[in-house]
This record gives structure tokens, sequence and C-alpha cells, in this order.
């Protein structure tokens, strides 16, 4: 629990002395309170960070152009690149080094298509450019889900109510506990080799977050419900496992097995690099979550709040930025999941600040730091609450509406 | 360069780089060989006039072919975005494309087309269209009737028909704003050689402007049953239609809308009006302020949506024309046939959108 409702509701109210025509935030008043893991933020401030952000915002997007372009097609050539190599370098599957490099280099690519263009194209962060193909509309990326299906569960549903428990599916995707709130039962004792097996098989994991299958389960859904899914993924999966699994193994020739063993260990690698990069970014320790109480009616900048304190970021070089699709900018890319990604680490630092002025915390650490934290956490929720301790000590006051600071 | 291969190993390179289109591949390495996509090369650039830019293009092989007097509608790419506009071959059908763009006051794509085509540029295509043509039964005498770049799609209709060793009379009246404008006067000095062929020339701007009146047409031998094809601004083609009809004309009357894409100005404070056109479901609604998505789901309609907040891109859909505001920017958007949010912009005015 981490955002009160109504200041004059709550009975761990820490008294906020705002006047009531105060409209800008006051960073003498606004940040510290005496206990940095209790933050007090009244509504204009709350809507002050709203604004700031939505500056940080517009002067982004006026600046979009040939640039932005260039880049985005320096990576597709890049990806373009890898994929060619890897799947020429298959033809000499039958030498070992030849068949690493050719794994390597197919690995990269499949990792390439599906963060810094795919999931970033998906999003609309480059629909401005208007062109064929790589827009949020057409874009199909090298995987078994189908786009039209990872918009629907992502960018709609896992954007807009981040970290909501029991809103949010990507909370545990319905199959491991990932929150105290969760309610704990004893087919959770299994969290560490579900979540590994997830891990292994992510992209399948992927494909079947639309269905909902626990809610299938539950009978809150019916199969009927659910068939133009299932044909998609069918459609989708078919033409991908043909692919990597058929065509490309039949056109080595003798070689079918080196080069069908290959392909999937590519596909492997990528499911093992794409699952570590996005269970960082809403899973280690500090990351809030929320109950849809504490954001029914949520204002612009209540929304903004709630992104800033689910999301958590990792450090690291240029090249592990444009690897992890920027995802490891992940607080930047849930308040602006529109801009493109490559604008992130430019505006990070600015992002950071914002943080610091209203006393929020931004929660960035290291590839290694931010894994151990989130296996930690997985392993942490197996259990009962009872047998372990809550890491999560941080408490948000919010000033919900209006006519409590009048 | 164009590709032919089996349609068996067609099939095998194109699941081989399943989800890409193959055309997002070649590209890379040239972009004029084509798996499916229509594009164009630009072989010559000439500016005939102070405004105008002709333009020679080679399409690739996809390209079918126009009918005199169609339109096609080319793409080009303008600080990272890809603009789109409709222009006229002004050439007899080839396999090259004659286009003579004319960079209006604030025309944003024919201003930067006037400035930076070159040879060797690729530009986007998309296969001619419109109903504006030489109809198949020629007629016997045709009057054209041109004002500015209007003249394109008429001359292409003239030019067919002088190659086509047309007999009847051919009547070519075009109105420039001043004998400089005339972007071609060589080609229609050419034309009017021919014995049939009479071209009139005249000019709009100074203090003898000479718009167009019924004398203009009054001497024209047969005038009551020629095929009369006008292309031009509104006031142009309201005066002949006006012509055509209270002289009782008995040829048929063949016209090309011809609009300007002038930027709109949009005043915030401007009372809502205008009606909003589901051009899908073939609904419509009087523009009442709100959001497209609001004022398409009061209509009874039910296009995808989620956030409702302008970050999920789920109800993008594609407006056809009209002036949309984005109500978290307050930006105005005037493009046609741009995809927009449906859940964070509000018509201003008339507003065509395909849901």
């Amino acid at each position: 629990m981490t955002i009160t409702e109504n200041p004059t509701t709550s009975t761990e109210l820490v008294p906020v002395d705002v006047p009531a025509t105060e409209t800008v935030p006051d960073t003498e008043t606004a940040a510290p309170t005496p206990d940095p893991k209790h933050i007090v933020l009244t509504y204009e401030q709350v809507e002050a960070l709203g604004r700031d952000l939505d500056e940080l915002r517009a002067r982004v997007v006026a600046d979009l152009g040939q640039k932005d372009r260039d880049y985005l097609y320096s990576i597709i050539r890049a990806q373009r690149g890898f994929e060619i190599a890897g799947r020429g370098l298959m033809y000499l599957g039958f030498f070992p080094p030849a068949w690493l490099a050719a794994v390597g280099a197919l690995s990269v690519s499949k990792i390439l298509d599906n963060m810094e263009i795919g999931h970033n194209v998906m999003h609309g962060q480059y629909d401005w450019m208007r062109e064929d193909t790589y827009n949020s509309r057409e874009f199909e990326w090298d995987t078994v889900c189908p786009a039209d299906q990872w918009r629907h569960s992502h960018n709609y549903l896992h954007h807009t109510f981040t970290n909501i428990v029991g809103e949010d599916r990507d909370i545990g995707y319905g199959i491991l506990r990932m929150d105290r709130d969760q309610k704990w039962n004893p087919y959770y004792l299994g969290n560490l080799g579900y979540a590994t097996a997830l891990m292994v098989l992510f992209e399948w994991g992927v494909m079947l977050h639309d269905l909902e299958v626990e809610n299938i389960l539950a009978r809150k859904r019916k199969w009927y419900d659910v068939k133009g899914l299932v044909k998609g993924m069918w459609r989708k999966a078919g033409r991908q496992v043909l692919k990597d699994y058929v065509v490309f193994p039949a056109l080595t020739g003798p070689l079918f097995v080196t080069t069908f063993l290959g392909n999937a260990s590519a596909n492997l690698v990528r499911n093992l690099w794409t699952f570590s990069i996005i269970f960082c970014g809403h899973f280690p320790s500090g990351a809030q979550t929320f109950t849809p109480e504490e954001c029914a009616d949520e204002t612009r900048g209540q929304w903004y709040l709630r992104q800033m304190l689910g999301s958590a970021n990792i450090t690291g070089s240029p090249l592990f930025h444009i690897m992890s699709g920027n995802l490891s900018h992940q607080i930047e890319h849930h308040l602006f999941p529109d801009i493109p990604a490559s604008r992130y680490p430019e505006i990070s630092g600015e992002v950071r600040e914002i943080c610091e002025r209203y006393g929020l915390p931004y929660n960035t650490g290291s590839l290694s730091h931010q894994l151990l934290s989130t296996w930690k956490k997985i392993a942490k929720l197996s259990l009962p609450n009872f047998m372990t301790r809550d890491d999560n000590d941080l408490v948000v006051t919010v000033e919900r509406s209006r006519t409590a600071a009048a | 360069m164009s590709i032919r291969i089996p349609a068996f190993v067609g099939t095998i390179i194109e699941s081989a780089l399943s989800p890409h289109p193959v055309d997002r591949y070649l590209e890379l390495v040239d972009p004029m060989t084509t798996w499916r996509d229509l594009r164009a090369q630009v072989i010559a650039v000439d500016r005939p006039t102070s405004r105008t830019v002709r333009l020679t293009l080679r399409p690739t092989r996809q390209w079918k072919g126009h009918t005199p007097g169609q339109y096609v509608q080319l793409s080009t790419v303008i600080d990272g975005v890809r603009h789109t506009r409709c222009f006229s071959p002004a050439n007899t059908p080839a396999d090259d494309i004659e286009l003579t763009i004319t960079a209006h006051d604030g025309g944003f794509v024919s201003s930067h087309l006037r400035e930076h085509a070159h040879v060797g540029m690729v530009v986007g295509l998309e296969q001619a269209a419109g109903d504006f043509v030489l109809p198949d039964d020629r007629p016997r005498t045709a009057v054209f009737v041109s004002g500015g770049s209007g003249i394109t799609p008429v001359l292409s209709m003239a030019r067919t028909l002088v190659a086509e060793g047309h007999r009847g009379q051919i009547v070519f009246v075009h109105y420039a704003r001043t004998p400089d404008d005339v972007a071609y006067r060589t080609e229609l000095t050419e034309l009017a050689r021919a014995d049939n062929v009479d071209v009139r020339l005249h000019y709009t701007r100074g203090p003898a402007g000479d718009h167009f009146t019924d004398d203009h047409l009054a001497d024209v031998a047969d005038i009551d049953d020629a095929d009369l094809f006008v292309c031009g601004p509104a006031a142009l083609m309201d005066a002949v239609a006006n012509h055509h009809g209270s002289r009782g004309l008995r040829g048929r009357l063949h016209q090309e809308a011809f609009t300007l894409a002038a930027p709109l100005t949009v005043d915030p404070d401007a009372p809502v009006e205008g009606s909003l056109t589901f051009l899908r479901s073939g609904r419509s609604a009087t523009n009442d302020g709100r959001t497209i998505l609001d004022q398409a789901e009061s209509a009874g309609l039910t296009p995808e949506s989620g956030c409702r907040m302008g970050i999920c891109f789920s109800c993008t859909a594609i407006k056809k024309s009209g002036c949309t505001r984005n109500v978290l920017t307050g930006e105005t958007d005037t493009e046609t046939d741009t995809q927009i949010q449906l859940c964070i912009n509000a018509p201003v005015g008339d507003v065509e959108i395909e849901v």
C-alpha cells in the first residue's frame, strides 16, 4: 500500500500545510518531509508534476524529425545485417565456431527486432513518420505473438493500468505471485519453477498472454470468446515455426538438424534476454503497486505519478540500452510510451531531476542488482506473507482531490 | 530493375522473410528493386516557370499505367515524415510519368518539391485513380478548359487525342496568371500546329484580368455537341458549368474538383460546428466538440479503443479529410489521409473519418 486516499479521510496522514491559492510547485515545502520513506504530495504538487512532464514531452515531440527516422532505419539495417549473417552462417553449421557465431548473430537479430524495433514501433513511437509497415497498425515482429494481441494486452492494458493489482495482468502474467497483495495459496510454492519455465518459453508465454488462460479456467471467460485470438495465434505461430523450423533448416539441406538447433537456440537466447529485461521493469524491490480504488478517476498528473512509482530502470552502456530496446529506461518509457525510445537516454536526466524535485524515488540499478532483486522477490513471494519480511517501506501520501486543499 | 521469378520460389522467399514484407529488405539495398511496392524514380527535373517543377518519373514494374485525366498519389519524405499528395500526369499513357507541380503559396509539399526535387530521387507512388477521364467513345469535338495547375489532366487528354490522330476539332482554353506562368507554353505551341487544334491562352492577373466569359467559347463551331472538360479553381469550374447549363449545351460536361491544400488557420474559440462523417458505417453526426471517439460511440458505433488518453494507439483510424484538434496539446492537423487517434482528437468543422 502506497497511496492514501484524500488526506482528510486518511489516518496515516502527515499534515500538509498548503495555501489554497498555491498552484506552482514549491520546492521548499514539496520535497523533504522529515522521513524520506514517507512522501507527501498535495493535489497541486501532483498536477504541477504532470505539467512539468507534459512540457518535457511537448519539447521532445516538437523536435522529432529526420534524425529519429535515420536512427530507426540504422537499427533496422543492423538487424537485417545480423539476420542475414546468422542465416548465412548456418550453412557452415558443421563447424562449431561458425554455428555459435550463427546463433549469436541470429539472437542479436531477434532481440533487436523484438525490442528496439518491434516493441517501440508497435507503441506508435514512429507513427508520426506516416511510413508503411513501420507504424503501430501494420508492424509484425519476429516472434510468435501476433502484433494486434500484443498491442491490446501491452499497450492498452499494461500501460493504462500499470501496476494496479487485479487490473494489470503483467503482475505475474496470471501464473506468478509478484506482489504481496496477491493472495497466497500453495500453488505459489512453485513460483521459482514457474518463473524459470516462463523465462525459457517466454515468446510462447507472451503469445498466450491475451488469452487470459486463468480467467478461462475460472470460467470468467468462455472459450468462444477467445476463438478469434486462438486463430490469430495459430496463424502467426504457424508462420514463425515454418520459417525457423522447416524452411531455413530445409534450405541448408544436409545441415537440417544443426540449423534447426541453431534457430531454436537463437529463439531461446532471445527468450532469456527479453524476460530478464522485462522482469526488471516493474518487479525490482522499490517498484510500487496500487489498488483499483487508489487509481479511480485519476488525473493526468496522478497517472504520471503512478507510472514513475511503478517502474524501475537499469543502468548500462549505450549498447546495452539499444539491446534492451531502451526498456532499461522503463520509467521514461512508462511516462511517454509513444516517444521514440532512443530519446529516453537524453531525457532521463531531466526526469530524474523532476523526481528529486518532488522527493520521489528514481528506481535504478545495474542489471545484476535489479535481476537479483527480482528473483529474490519471486522466491520470497512463493511463501505466505507472514513468513517473509515486506521490503517495501515506502509510503506515499497523495491528496487525490482538489477540494481538500481549499 | 524488375524481378520475375516462379511463384513457388516467391512463396518460399516470402515465408523465409516473414513476418517482414520482402520490400522492407530490398529497399535497404535498392529502393527501385521492389517485390510488391510501387515506387518511382525521378529521371528528369525541369523548372519551366518560377513556381513550377516538372518531374519525369520512371515507375517500378508494378505500374499499370494511367487513363488520360486520372491522378496519382505521390509521397515523399520531408524531415522524417512521409507526405502524400495527388497530382495528375500530363503525358499520354506511357511508361514514364510526367508531373508538373505548382508550388502554391504555403503549399508544403509542392514548395519542397520545387526546391529539392533532383534526378535519382525515389518517391512513393499509388496506381492511377479518378473518374475524370477521356471517355472510351472519343468525343468528336473536345473542348478543354483549364486554370493554373489544372492544365495537367486535360493536357494528357488533348495530347492523347492528337497522338491517336483524332480528326475532330480540339479546343484548348487555358487560364494562367501571367504569360510567364504558362508551364506548357512550348508544348501548347507545338500542339497548335495541327490544323484541328485551337489553343487559346488567357491571363487573369493585372488590370485587364481576363477571366472566363461566354465569349471565350462562343465561336467554337459545334460547341452545342462538344464534350467539355474542365479542371481548375472553383470559380472557373462554376463559370464553365453555368455556361454549359445556361446555353443548354447538349455535349457532356466533365469536371475535376481542384482543391488547394492550403493550411487552415483555426480559431480555438470559434463556435463548434460542422459534421462528422463516419465513412465505413455510412453514418454521420453533428459535431458537438467532443473527441471523435466519444462522438462515434454516441452515434452508436463501437470503434476499437483502449486507454482513452492517447497512449495505447488502439483507436487509431484514418482521417480522410478535415481539420482535427489534439485535445491534449491543442495542436491542429489538416492533413488528409492520415492516421489519427480518435480518443484525443476532436473535429474542427467538417471531418471525414474511416470508422
